[in-house]
């Protein structure tokens, strides 16, 4: 369903956001991590992701990932057509394993990041963020 | 009327409450039959440390007359929990006589006739009178202000909150934070920020561009208070962007910001803070739930959600206290801060019956000269009203109901919608309506009335969203608002269900018929987030429309189904 902006002129109700519906995770971001992870077990914890709970732009929607350890970091937006968001590498010499960026994404849904730990193990964390057509303030 | 003698043999509900011991004193005050300043005042200083918290008083300098919501839900954790419960299970929880003061200062049923007994509520000038008399009794005690000040009156509008920063300035807060002051647009709220002889905080406000802390807007502020180091930490209203236009205020970014609440107060207690405060205009439930995740927080004076309760709520270790709005209580809370922590506290919610606290003086006189440019536009009596107007309640309130009307008959519109805002007085029957009024529950920097098209399933849209940001079970998902006014539309709604799930059985109302989702509708609202909205200001609208009609009665709105309570 799109949206023109004229039809987006409805009381406190936010910027033109193409679709407002929670998507649902799709078969696409299981392929995807499946690709990262060659089909390992993925465990919780271990990782560090900071998202809004609501956009304040879906177009732009800072997060932050972090994983002590990690060689490498991937993020999903699992709601997106193209769920693969970013994977950063981290060297020997990195003094830190986080990364801060910012994603656009369709509309309601959950970003999964998946770090792949120096032994080959493999861990995750998500976050739902919401984009919304907004509220009313009190 | 009552007169002011009369008034002094009319029953009162507020005594001390200690610890969250329970109730019980407000209904044996009752049936003394007595209500005097000083029993408002009453209270026996306790520990060391005093706080004043008043909030979301949305620029109403004189008193008003304001009605609680009869309809509250809460959904998840939440259901059934304060503030989520209301008449007289409201009064039942909290041992409130019936027909006693705090029946009309808590609860909403027969709000008409208790109305005219005991009168208006709020004025800065009787709210100065408390604060004078908390200082007599505890000269240090640190006066906070929880946002919400400069927005919702005629003046306030007129002077772009320069009315409000005067009078807010003479009763000498030591902090405040920030919600709609922002729909000022962001150069007038560093102009106006730039004047404040105290400290204006959010820890959340950051600089959008670059995700970092705003430098305007410190993060806390310590004071040095009976003997011990207390902070005070800033929390403005997390959604600013999303339920407000964010192109008036693009170089910010807001949010919960939890993980740096938590540093923040690691942060103070690292600097020798032994009592952390967070001023907060989270609304009461995210409130709740911050307290649950942040470790280290002894009180957070809530607002945003204008809930009034005369007990704080103890989440943890963390005491939570919400001082309803518009000028109508003010919160005292005496902290016993010893060894590092907070050994104990004693609370009292203090209702400003206009008609009993004597107004101080020369806080008058400054809000006269606020208002004295302003009064004969202002007060111009534009109709009269038969039924109570009022707004609080999560579907539908009469002033809504008229305003979604004007929006039906003056743009010609098959639908209307009405922000679900919580802001804005009442109006008992037999009352003028004056121009003062018709801007004290639509005043805004973008009141533009637009009229354009929505397909059936775009409306459904709007109302799934809406509802989703009011009834999503994790509060952090919330937005403290209510849900959107509709005019011309009755719908079904079912707070249990998820997104998408809630809204059934819409139907246009002139014709009865369901509504098409292929069909296009024309609906008329106000209050666009959205950049270059055009059309007449609302107050403009609503007051054509109250001008034709003379007298205004509102049926009772039937139209809003509402289940899985």
């Amino acid at each position: 369903m799109e949206i023109s902006r004229r039809e987006t002129l409805a009381l406190c109700l936010g910027a033109a956001v193409l679709t407002m519906m929670p998507f649902r995770a799709n078969a696409a971001v299981e392929d995807a991590i499946s690709a990262f992870t060659g089909g390992a077990d993925v465990a919780e914890g271990g990782v560090t992701l900071t998202a809004p709970e609501i956009a304040e732009n879906g177009n732009t929607v800072p997060i932050e990932v972090s994983a002590p350890g990690a060689v490498s970091i991937a993020v999903f937006a699992a709601g997106n057509p193209t769920p693969g968001v970013a994977t950063f590498n981290f060297g020997p010499l990195a003094a830190s394993q986080s990364a801060a960026t910012r994603i656009r994404l369709a509309g309601t849904q959950d970003v999964i990041a998946v770090a792949k730990m120096a032994d080959g193990s493999f861990a995750k964390a998500s976050a739902t963020v919401k984009v919304t057509i907004g509220g009313c303030g009190g | 009327m009552i007169s002011r003698r009369d008034f002094l043999q009319v029953s009162m509900a507020a005594s001390a409450l200690v610890g969250a011991s329970g109730f019980g004193n407000w209904a044996r005050l009752a049936a003394q039959q007595s209500l005097t300043q000083d029993q408002l005042l009453e209270f026996e200083t306790f520990g060391n440390v005093s706080l004043i918290h008043i909030t979301d008083i949305h620029a109403q300098l004189k008193p008003i007359y304001f009605r609680e919501p009869s309809v509250n839900i809460g959904v998840g954790a939440n259901k059934g929990v304060v503030p989520h419960v209301t008449g007289a299970d409201f009064r039942r929880l909290y041992g409130i006589a019936d027909g006693s003061p705090s029946h009309y200062a808590l609860t909403s049923d027969d709000f008409a006739a208790l109305a005219k007994a005991y009168g208006r509520v709020g004025g800065l000038d009787r709210v100065a009178t408390v604060i004078n008399a908390i200082r007599a009794d505890r000269p240090d005690a640190i006066l906070l202000d929880g946002g919400d000040t400069w927005h919702g009156s005629y003046t306030c509008l007129k002077t772009q909150g320069q009315d409000m920063v005067n009078v807010m300035n003479a009763l000498r807060p030591d902090a405040m934070t920030f919600h709609w002051e922002f729909t000022l647009g962001s150069d007038r709220v560093a102009e106006l920020v730039e004047q404040l002889p105290f400290a204006a905080l959010g820890q959340n406000i950051f600089d959008a561009e670059w995700d970092e802390p705003a430098e305007l807007f410190p993060p806390y502020q310590m004071f040095e208070r009976g003997g011990t180091k207390i902070a005070v930490i800033g929390q403005a209203f997390p959604y600013m962007p999303i339920a407000n236009p964010g192109w008036m205020f693009p170089e910010y970014a807001f949010g919960i910001r939890d993980e740096h609440m938590a540093q923040m107060v690691e942060e103070v207690r690292a600097a020798g803070a032994e009592c952390v405060v967070v001023l907060s205009h989270n609304g009461f439930d995210v409130d709740k739930k911050m307290a649950s995740v942040v470790p280290g927080i002894d009180v957070i004076l809530s607002g945003h959600t204008h809930d009034a309760l005369p007990e704080p709520v103890l989440v943890g270790e963390t005491i939570i206290v919400a001082s309803g709005s518009n000028g109508k209580f003010v919160s005292r809370v005496d902290l016993d801060i010893r060894d590092g922590r907070m050994m104990g506290y004693r609370t009292k919610l203090i209702p400003i019956f206009s008609d009993v606290i004597t107004p101080d003086p020369q806080i008058t006189a400054l809000i006269d000269e606020q208002r004295a440019p302003y009064l004969d536009e202002m007060s111009e009596v534009i109709g009269q009203t038969d039924s109570l107007l009022y707004r609080r309640g999560n579907f539908n309130g009469t002033w809504d109901d008229l305003i979604c009307d004007a929006l039906l008959n003056e743009r010609e519109a098959e639908i209307a919608l009405s922000p679900g805002v919580r802001w804005g007085p009442s109006l008992i029957p037999g009352q003028d309506i004056t121009r003062e009024d018709i801007f004290g529950v639509t005043s805004m920097t973008y009141g533009q009335a637009y009229r354009t098209e929505m397909a059936g399933e775009f409306l459904k849209v709007v109302l799934e969203d809406v509802a989703d940001n009011i009834f999503n079970p994790d509060p952090y998902y919330q937005q403290g608002g209510d849900m959107v006014r509709t005019g011309g539309l009755g719908y079904r709604i079912d707070v249990s269900k998820p997104q998408g799930e809630r809204i059934s059985n819409m139907t246009l109302l002139k014709t009865g018929e369901p509504i098409d989702a292929s069909r296009t509708y024309v609906v008329a609202g106000w209050a666009s987030v959205n950049e270059g909205t055009e059309g007449p200001q609302i107050w403009d609208v609503v007051e054509s429309h109250i001008r034709k009609l003379g007298t205004v009665t509102v049926q009772e709105n039937t139209n809003v189904d509402v289940v899985g309570v």
